[in-house]
């Protein structure tokens, strides 16, 4: 079973998961709800879905190594101007740098490593951090709808690490 | 909802067809078990038939990648049918809309195996 520990005021929502598979579709389901409730469309809702569920990935399978004895810490904060998500793991962190670039000739037939490039593609901003955790703490964001240059148009502007869209570490 | 996978003949082409989402768990496993199966039976002209589709994250792309390399490594062909607009969408920022063959049509599918 899923150990969840929820912490919920007006804006702010923190949810800590269990290294499963059942957690990506439990933080895709969540973020899905506070997206909609923003007023995001289909298309918008889609993507942020998505990003959630890879980046939960990432931690799932790179970041804890698929451990069951360590957490995915999942947060979402809805300001006045965008929707904003964290994914953080218990790993050891890594560096956007580091990671290769899926769109590579010589990784185009990749079984894996395409979640970040993702990410980057369909949120309005995307970084990684080092978490608290010691782990890496995805952070990524999404313009409500109405808010200056809401609904992006799906292309990456990373505020952080290269530019070039990159495998999951 | 989960992923289901039947298939079919049409002359010596198996059609695939699969339904629901193709995702990190059981469908990725689902996906991968079915071509197995498929290639263990010496099927090596595969159609995989997504029209039924309309989700695949990361996994599943991967999967349909271990798919495509397994079967070729076989010496056969897979090829993909009726793509959804999401799943279009994600081949094609992804690059390998132009590493599958993709039909519209089922009949011409099939008759462009060798």
């Amino acid at each position: 079973m899923t150990d969840e520990h929820m912490a919920q005021d007006s804006r702010h929502l923190e949810v800590v998961l269990d290294t499963q598979v059942e957690s990506v579709n439990l933080a895709e389901e969540m973020c899905l709800r506070v997206a909609e409730a923003a007023g995001f469309d289909e298309e918008m809702c889609y993507r942020i879905g998505m990003s959630v569920r890879e980046g939960v990935i990432n931690a799932f399978h790179y970041g804890n190594q698929e451990r069951p004895d360590k957490k995915i810490h999942l947060a979402v904060d809805l300001t006045p101007e965008k929707l904003v998500i964290h994914v953080m793991d218990e790993g050891k962190g890594f560096k956007l740098s580091d990671v290769p670039d899926p769109l590579a000739e010589e990784n185009i037939l990749s079984t894996s490593g395409r979640g970040i490039f993702l990410m980057r593609a369909f949120m309005d901003e995307f970084d990684v951090v080092p978490g608290t955790t010691g782990g890496a703490e995805i952070v990524m964001s999404k313009r409500l709808p109405g808010s200056d240059n809401g609904h992006g148009n799906g292309q990456s502007s990373s505020s952080g690490g290269d530019t070039a869209p990159q495998k999951n570490a | 909802m989960s992923l289901h996978a039947t298939y079919r003949d049409s002359g010596d082409v198996t059609v695939v067809d699969l339904g629901g989402r193709i995702v990190l768990g059981d469908g990725s496993a689902l996906l991968r078990k079915t071509v197995r199966q498929l290639l263990d039976d010496n099927r090596t002209k595969i159609l995989i038939n997504l029209a039924d589709v309309n989700y695949i994250d990361s996994s599943g792309i991967g999967e349909l990648v271990h798919a495509y390399t397994s079967v070729k490594t076989r010496g056969g062909e897979l090829k993909l049918l009726h793509l959804t607009k999401k799943v279009r969408d994600l081949l094609q920022i992804t690059k390998l809309y132009t590493v599958f063959e993709v039909h519209s049509d089922e009949a011409s599918a099939v008759s462009s195996f060798r």
